[in-house]
């Protein structure tokens, strides 16, 4: 083949993809949290395979996410951290959950197994407040007893850049200890009082597998990938319970979704036997008052899709579809919420 | 050539000579705008902060996303003292490699040492930042924090900069990296000034029975220091300004610590860790601020550094 043809033949081919691009029509854009893009993105190349519809999915953190849509350069947003019913109300937005996952306290102590270490709200929070800083403190020595744990300095891992998971996590213990409400509260960062961070749900991760005697907290995905020791939780029931998908699943079932305006539901510290006490959802953000109406419907299409089509997927992953229940409110929502121009619903 | 052709080819000449002339002047000019332009945006964006903190800005320590209260002493002197360590460790490593190749190496082992020492400079700075952690944060955590803390941690004086456990990451840990990622750059400007300094001089210096180390000392670093300054200039505004290494073994933490052993921050670590998601408008102004200081500390050096080289050669007379 001589240099023009191959350059032709090449150039054609290009053509001839980008032709293809062009017949499916609409493209839906969203940016925004980390946490969820693996499973966004694999949702998203399903879904193009089935309906042509190509989503481009930007994990630029939940701050952009918000920062994003309201300058209206995104369909939809996408937040680990819900707006409250007011923050909405004055930018024009709606709110939902996509789909759920837990924090885990991960350890790293020599001759702790997983799940063996039992934890409670209270001493979780003194241990991140710098307040217990030996693992033979009385504190834990009194919820593990039978566990041998030696006098070592705690290091606390903590995360170093804002993160939907901190703010679940910080959201958990200012519910559980007064004085962490008090002195640090919760957000997407706060100022820590103890410990070294590290970037990203993998920063933390290795952090912890690294620096002995210490104690962090992650994804579950990132806790069960990296095979990291987990510690039991007490929960709201006074039960202690581990972290994995039944757990997450009966805290997301006991939420009372229904009384929560917005979907300004937190799942942390919720009632019941099974909870695990650090569960959230990550959220969606759109304007309520929609200019493009058929991307605004398209982006519902396949929210509704992947509440439908998606939990094998989602579970694979290691995260928590949502609870039909819960569908059925959301899917209420967009019907009463989302509207065009004229006031007429966008979803039927 | 008849008169009128020259002239024609002359007035050509002439257009194309102005023509290049202010092209270069406006490639000039733009990175001038350009850096004026940085500024001011950094400025207008660090507006609320400063309008917010004042002064106290620079000597709080708290840095509270959650009551937005921000101070920068911590990333302020985080990056102080790693760019510090590392300069102290680097400049004479570097002096001692560049001595090594222009001096005393055998001819053969000159050009593959070079090299290497370029290649150095190529890496990509995140492979120092993983590599610091993953590899040389655990072996120092296991064989030398442990002998720090308990041969210098007791010592007066010094003493406080070494207490604390033995965590492999660190202010310390981020100054060493730092050294080895500046190591290269300070070594093969150092090198390439060594080269150029006359042989008649070095000559007429041993051949006054000057040892090796009397001719560097004497003879080729007088000759060579603006270049040798300039060299670690360069190796220290790679320092002050690094990100993606400093991330991953400083420890991130807004802390302001006695101890070189314990977790510390910079200000380009926490640009980099906290820009994406900070939320209101104070955070992100607080930090665009950190950005400025940054800019700041860097100009402040730089000139002190032309100072100092100034007053140097003044105090020679009128050499070099």
């Amino acid at each position: 083949m001589t240099k023009l043809n191959r350059f032709l033949y090449i150039f054609g081919l290009a053509a001839s993809v980008s032709l293809t691009v062009n017949a499916s029509a609409v493209n839906l854009t969203g940016a925004g949290a980390t946490f969820p893009y693996p499973i966004y993105a694999k949702w998203a190349d399903t879904y193009k395979t089935q309906t042509g519809i190509s989503l481009n999915y930007q994990s630029i953190g939940s701050g952009g996410g918000i920062k994003q849509i309201i300058a209206k350069t995104v369909d939809f947003g996408a937040s680990d951290m819900p707006l409250k019913p007011e923050e909405l109300e004055k930018n024009g937005l709606m709110q939902f959950p996509a789909v759920m996952g837990g924090v885990v306290p991960v350890i790293n102590v020599t001759g702790v197994a997983a799940g063996q270490l039992k934890l409670d709200g209270k001493v979780l929070a003194d241990i991140f407040l710098g307040k217990i800083t030996k693992w033979n403190d009385p504190a834990l020595m009194a919820l593990n007893a039978g566990t041998k744990l030696p006098n070592e300095t705690i290091t606390v891992v903590h995360r170093s850049d804002g993160s939907g998971t901190t703010f679940i996590f910080t959201n958990y213990l200012s519910k559980v200890s007064p004085e962490w409400k008090s002195a640090v509260g919760e957000g997407t960062a706060v100022s820590w009082k103890a410990g070294t961070g590290g970037k990203g749900n993998e920063g933390v991760a290795s952090y912890v597998q690294r620096i002995k005697n210490s104690i962090g907290y992650v994804e579950y995905a990132y806790a069960l990938q990296n095979k990291m020791t987990y510690a039991q939780l007490k929960n709201h029931d006074g039960q202690f319970v581990k972290p994995d998908d039944s757990s997450f699943k009966a805290a997301a079932t006991n939420a009372d979704w229904e009384k929560a305006p917005g979907f300004y539901e937190l799942l942390t510290n919720e009632p019941g036997k099974e909870s695990w006490p650090i569960t959230g959802a990550t959220f969606i953000l759109m304007h309520k008052t929609q200019d493009k109406l058929e991307t605004a419907k398209e982006v519902l299409k396949f929210f509704d899709w992947a509440y439908i089509n998606g939990g094998k997927t989602a579970e694979a992953l290691d995260y928590v579809p949502m609870p039909e229940k819960v569908q059925k409110l959301v899917r209420a929502a967009w019907k009463s919420q989302v509207k065009d121009s004229k006031g007429t619903a966008i979803w039927k | 050539m008849p008169t009128f052709l020259r002239e024609v080819h002359m007035k050509r000449h002439n257009l194309l000579d102005i023509l290049f002339r202010n092209v270069t002047r406006l490639s000039a000019f733009a990175v001038l705008l350009l850096l004026v332009a940085i500024i001011v945006s950094l400025i207008i964006g660090s507006l609320p902060s400063i309008k917010t903190f004042n002064f106290r800005f620079f000597t709080s320590a708290e840095w509270d996303p959650v009551t937005n209260e921000f101070g920068a002493l911590v990333p302020i002197v985080g990056t102080l003292v790693t760019s510090g360590i590392a300069l102290l460790i680097a400049i004479p490593v570097s002096f001692g490699i560049a001595l090594f190749l222009t001096e005393l190496s055998p001819r053969w082992l000159r050009r593959p040492l070079g090299i290497a020492i370029e290649l150095l400079a190529g890496i990509p700075s995140i492979i120092y930042g993983m590599w610091g952690l993953f590899v040389f944060a655990p072996l120092f955590a296991d064989y030398v924090q442990p002998w720090l803390i308990e041969k210098l941690g007791p010592l007066p004086v010094f003493g406080p900069l070494f207490q604390g456990i033995p965590m492999g990451i660190g202010v310390l840990t981020a100054g060493i990296i730092l050294a080895i990622m500046v190591i290269p750059f300070i070594a093969s400007v150092m090198r390439d000034v060594f080269e150029v300094v006359p042989t008649l001089l070095k000559e007429s210096a041993y051949g006054l029975g000057a040892t090796t180390w009397e001719v560097m000392w004497h003879v080729v670093l007088p000759y060579t220091k603006i270049g040798v300054a300039g060299g670690i200039m360069l190796g220290l505004g790679r320092a002050l300004g690094e990100t993606m290494a400093v991330t991953f073994v400083i420890g991130n933490a807004h802390k302001l610590s006695a101890s070189l052993l314990m977790p510390g921050n910079s200000i380009s670590s926490a640009l980099a860790n906290e820009f994406n998601e900070a939320v209101g408008e104070l955070y992100t102004s607080a930090l665009v601020e950190l950005g400025l200081i940054l800019f700041l500390i860097t100009f402040i050096v730089l000139s002190l550094a032309r100072y100092m080289l100034y007053m140097l050669t003044k105090r020679e007379g009128s050499t070099t």
